[in-house]
């Protein structure tokens, strides 16, 4: 079974708030704050962006460097948990901006932030029992945060899109493994405007083992270890977790350096670990290998063992503008301005 | 504002995707679409075609004083685009610093939304252009 990436595609909103201004707005230590959390700013959505908007910049340029027709894509899935509707599928509305033949099956995936490695799963499967041509799965998010919560700080907006299929891969996935318990570490409740979290249980119990799980449980079905990775891609709510995670698992710090991307845009939830997979995209070299590892509050944790080929070299493989280069085209801006385009002002 | 699912939704094509018309007999491009060509008249032969995403600007204005629906987004630059096969059209300028929004800028069209009813109403998204 040779199953992997045709084409990839970053979004990232141009709006950036420093965790400086949002701590100075709560009194709080703004040097310790962002020390602490590992992060100096994050990207925030216009007030006329939402997961659907994300999601559809970042499908169109997925389609660009795969380099196929949209027509083609025969199932797509997109994961998130700031949905613009509550009930109303976003998948359509990339189908129909990307200009889809109408022959394709969509749904919407939620998993905290692993829902999009679950769709590059599920389009994994579809795509090796020849049910689909090529699937799109994208993972994207307006990730809220309540005000003087620590998500606040951390909680960004952006997402990444894959086209997964058989032929013309620019990077062969060899192998996925999940890892996934009941543990209720965060959550949002039906109508609730923001989500909660159990604080510190949010590390060890949650993050640390399902991630150490996920990547130790894909090593061992691969027969690899640390050494036989250039990268890796943890799922990164803030600076300091991957850097931890990395270590504990043998990892020099170097190769996680190119998908670090949180503490310049946030924690992206469903767009994080992936957003880090396309910058990783950005740069490898053919034959070089990634491990991947998502985590989900839930919570779950999905691996992929990654292995770049030579087309990755080709004119126009890789998106046209790489995940640093999105990063530094920003303006910043203020509590207010930010508080107004997340929608935080109550209107009535 | 309420909007009107059968309007926002029959121009999905257009407002998502650029969809317009070609007339090929004379090859003259329609957006939005028209289904007859007006210098070809009987003899034209028109079909859907996708309209190229980038262009420039050809006339903009700032809004200061926005329809209903858009205060929120108030100051804001409409701009009428000429697009790369020469078919003009009007849109909102975004994500584009103030100094560079001027006659002949480049632009590339982003996907945003434009209206939407009240939290739980219906959202029309579509297309606005940036400054490349």
């Amino acid at each position: 079974m040779v199953v992997g990436i045709v084409g990839y595609g970053t979004y990232i909103p141009k709006m950036r708030i420093k965790v400086e201004e949002i701590a100075n707005v709560w009194g709080k230590d703004a040097a310790r704050v962002s020390e602490g959390l590992g992060i100096k700013e994050k990207a925030v959505g216009a007030i006329d962006e939402d997961s659907a908007t994300i999601a559809v910049e970042a499908a169109r340029r997925a389609v660009k460097s795969a380099k196929i027709s949209a027509k083609d894509i025969n199932a797509i899935f997109v994961g998130s948990e700031s949905k613009p509707y509550a009930v109303k599928p976003t998948a359509t509305i990339v189908g129909a901006a990307i200009n889809s033949s109408p022959h394709f099956t969509a749904a919407d995936f939620e998993f905290a932030c692993k829902a999009g490695t679950a769709a590059i799963q599920s389009c994994m499967g579809m795509a090796s029992s020849n049910m689909i041509k090529y699937g799109l799965a994208i993972g994207a998010d307006t990730a809220q945060g309540r005000p003087n919560d620590a998500l606040e700080f951390s909680a960004g907006s952006g997402g990444a899109a894959f086209i997964i299929g058989k032929e013309n891969l620019i990077a062969e996935i060899e192998g996925t493994y999940s890892f996934t318990t009941d543990t209720p570490d965060f959550w949002r409740r039906q109508h609730a405007n923001y989500p909660k979290h159990g604080g510190r249980f949010t590390a060890e119990p949650a993050y640390f083992k399902h991630v150490m799980a996920g990547a130790k449980g894909m090593m061992e079905r691969m027969g690899t270890s640390a050494k036989d990775y250039d990268y890796f891609v943890p799922h990164q709510p803030n600076g300091k977790f991957p850097v931890r995670v990395a270590k504990m698992l043998g990892f020099e710090h170097s190769k996680i350096v190119p998908g670090l991307i949180t503490p310049f845009i946030g924690n992206t939830y469903s767009g994080s670990s992936i957003i880090g997979l396309s910058s990783v995209l950005d740069v490898a070299k053919p034959g070089e290998r990634v491990l991947v590892v998502s985590y989900g509050s839930g919570a779950g944790s999905d691996a992929f063992s990654i292995k770049i080929t030579k087309e990755i070299s080709e004119k126009g493989r890789r998106q046209e503008v790489a995940v640093f280069d999105q990063i530094k085209e920003k303006h910043y801006v203020n509590y207010a301005v930010y508080a107004k385009h997340r929608r935080k002002l109550k209107e009535d | 504002m309420k909007n009107a699912i059968p309007l926002i939704w029959r121009r999905i094509p257009e407002r998502y995707a650029l969809m317009g018309t070609v007339c090929e007999n004379c090859k003259t491009e329609y957006f939005p679409k028209r289904m007859f060509c007006a210098k070809c008249r009987r003899k034209g032969r028109v079909v859907e075609k996708q309209m190229p995403d980038e262009g420039k600007i050809f006339s903009f204005s700032e809004v200061h004083v926005a329809p209903t629906g858009h205060e929120s987004e108030a100051p804001y630059f409409l701009a009428i685009i000429e697009l790369k096969n020469g078919v003009r059209l009007m849109s909102q300028i975004v994500d584009s610093e103030k100094e560079k929004i001027k006659f002949g800028s480049p632009v590339k069209m982003m996907f945003r939304k434009i209206t939407e009813d009240d939290h739980d109403g219906t959202i029309a998204y579509g297309y606005k252009f940036k400054v490349v």
